[in-house]
């Protein structure tokens, strides 16, 4: 499509393009190369700065934090989707008294803060009820609530979005309303689905960085740790581009399996998507949630 | 809602915090936002590449762990001594910019190809086609996601408060220093937000239901 917006270029757009394109380079090598340089200046590629990678301690420390996080990920990952599943069925359902209360609670936990979420189940809960809630259980379940609803509503428009068509045939050979939904209209929609609920697992897997905050010892947290110790130089800057590092790949990872997923879907006929916008709001939807992800989800 | 009387200051406060944050990272955020979607369409393949990278890399990485960033690591770097506040603004723009840039350029993609090539039959340039014809159909798609973008900023801004206590998600601490109930408190601040994000919400459906194109 962007093809479209320009002609082919001639010399002189040609001329113009080279003249933009080095401009634009030697923009883009000023900032980075001002970076570099204050990071060299302020002797951050000292090699004394980078020892702390080198002790075994700290790498079990960083292994055992990173499992860590995969821990909370996981976990995570299956209740949201079990609670997006629920949510998603009492949504759906033809049932006032089941809807309603369904769409009260997904459109509740969307709205408030994931951290907020968080902070009342760790603070909230432990200081004024007296339930005592581990910092792992107040990260997933936190997560649990805000993906599980963002999830809910993914499901729910990817049944949406499926041809009235299908529905209806399947009502007119006497099918029950479960089993349309079991044998015609979920096998079609979870497939046109997935990438999108594996870019939303993505969204899960940034937001377990949250529980930093409440102090659940996963990479980030670890990170402040090593980066505050004295005897290793303070190499806060150090460990937050290994952190850094090891997060992007994760993610990275993920979405280019969601992206494989699409392209696999598109290609193959017998997922035919089916209502364009319906589609896009679902991607909206995740693009949204994403935004809202890593920084607190729901943020 | 004792909690909430006796600490009016305290939420005032903290909720004035919030919207200054949201407004200033909104703003930065949506100029950010154009100038990286203008990169990633332009016809020079040095922007489209930083473009895309700067994306990629901003979108799989966790807000968090941008706010740590900012919060510990950049001051090492002894570049321009910013306030907190600032640089809570500065990590908040670095992230929700890759999020709008995504959003301005598939709302760009909406515009049928039809539409573009014909303005090009015309004889419109690049610059034109863009701001003529493409860009006054692609904003009525893309007001509404760029919305929801914001909401999502508006609650986003929370982290700012793990990492210190001018805004709403810092609430709690105070409340606890001063010996009120935490999980009420906490569930005032929920509900704060509720009315701050509804009103955003129901503007999102209308305008949704408004602009969206019939093709």
């Amino acid at each position: 499509m962007t093809a479209v917006l320009y002609d082919v270029p001639g010399p002189r757009a040609r001329l113009r393009n080279r003249t933009f394109g080095g401009l634009g380079t030697l923009v883009l090598l000023a900032v980075v190369g001002f970076v570099v340089y204050r990071l060299a200046v302020t002797g951050q590629f000292d090699g004394a700065k980078w020892e702390f990678l080198e002790y075994k301690a700290i790498q079990l420390l960083l292994v055992d934090a990173l499992l860590n996080t995969l821990r909370a990920f996981a976990v995570a990952a299956v209740l949201a989707l079990l609670f997006g599943a629920v949510f998603a069925a009492g949504r759906l359902s033809d049932h006032t008294w089941i809807s309603r209360p369904a769409t009260v609670v997904v459109e509740f936990f969307r709205a408030v803060p994931l951290l907020v979420l968080i902070f009342i189940l760790y603070f909230g809960a432990s200081k004024s009820l007296g339930i005592q809630i581990s910092t792992f259980w107040a990260v997933v379940l936190g997560l649990m609530l805000y993906n599980g609803s963002v999830l809910a509503e993914v499901f729910r428009a990817g049944v949406n979005a499926l041809p009235r068509g299908q529905s209806e045939a399947a009502y007119g050979l006497g099918m029950r309303k479960t089993q349309v939904m079991t044998n015609v209209l979920l096998p079609q929609a979870l497939r046109a689905m997935l990438p999108t609920i594996v870019s939303q697992l993505v969204v899960v897997l940034k937001d377990t960085a949250l529980g930093y905050l409440i102090t659940y010892p996963e990479l980030l947290f670890q990170a402040r740790f090593l980066g505050g110790q004295g005897q290793l130089g303070s190499p806060i800057l150090q460990v937050a581009i290994v952190i850094a590092v090891i997060y992007i790949a994760m993610c990275l990872l993920l979405s280019a399996l969601a992206n494989f997923l699409e392209r696999r879907s598109r290609r193959s006929r017998k997922s035919g998507p089916t209502d364009p916008n319906g589609m896009r709001d679902e991607q909206n939807l995740v693009l949204t949630a994403q935004a809202a992800g890593g920084g607190g989800a729901v943020n | 809602m004792d909690v909430l009387l006796d600490n009016l200051d305290l939420y005032v406060g903290a909720f004035l915090g919030t919207i200054e944050l949201f407004l200033i990272a909104a703003v930065g955020s949506l100029v950010g936002g154009v100038v990286l979607a203008a990169m990633r369409v332009s016809p020079v393949p040095v922007l489209r590449t930083f473009g895309a990278g700067y994306i990629n890399i901003v979108r799989n990485t966790p807000l968090t762990l941008i706010f740590f960033f900012f919060a510990f690591a950049y001051p090492r770097l002894e570049i321009v001594d910013l306030s907190f506040f600032a640089r809570a603004c500065v990590a908040l723009v670095v992230y929700t910019s890759a999020f709008n840039c995504e959003v301005i350029r598939s709302g760009i993609n909406t515009v049928p190809v039809g539409q573009a090539e014909a303005s090009r039959a015309l004889g419109f340039g690049f610059t034109q086609t863009l701001t003529s014809v493409v860009l006054p159909q692609a904003i009525r798609s893309v007001v509404p996601p760029l919305t929801n973008i914001q909401i999502a900023l508006l609650k986003n801004t929370t982290i700012a408060a793990g990492f210190s206590v001018f805004e709403a998600g810092g609430i709690y601490q105070n409340l606890n220093e001063r010996g009120y109930d935490v999980l009420t408190g906490l569930l005032w601040v929920a509900l704060f937000f509720l009315v701050l994000v509804v009103p955003l919400t129901l503007l999102q459906r209308r305008l949704e239901k408004r602009w969206s194109v019939a093709r």
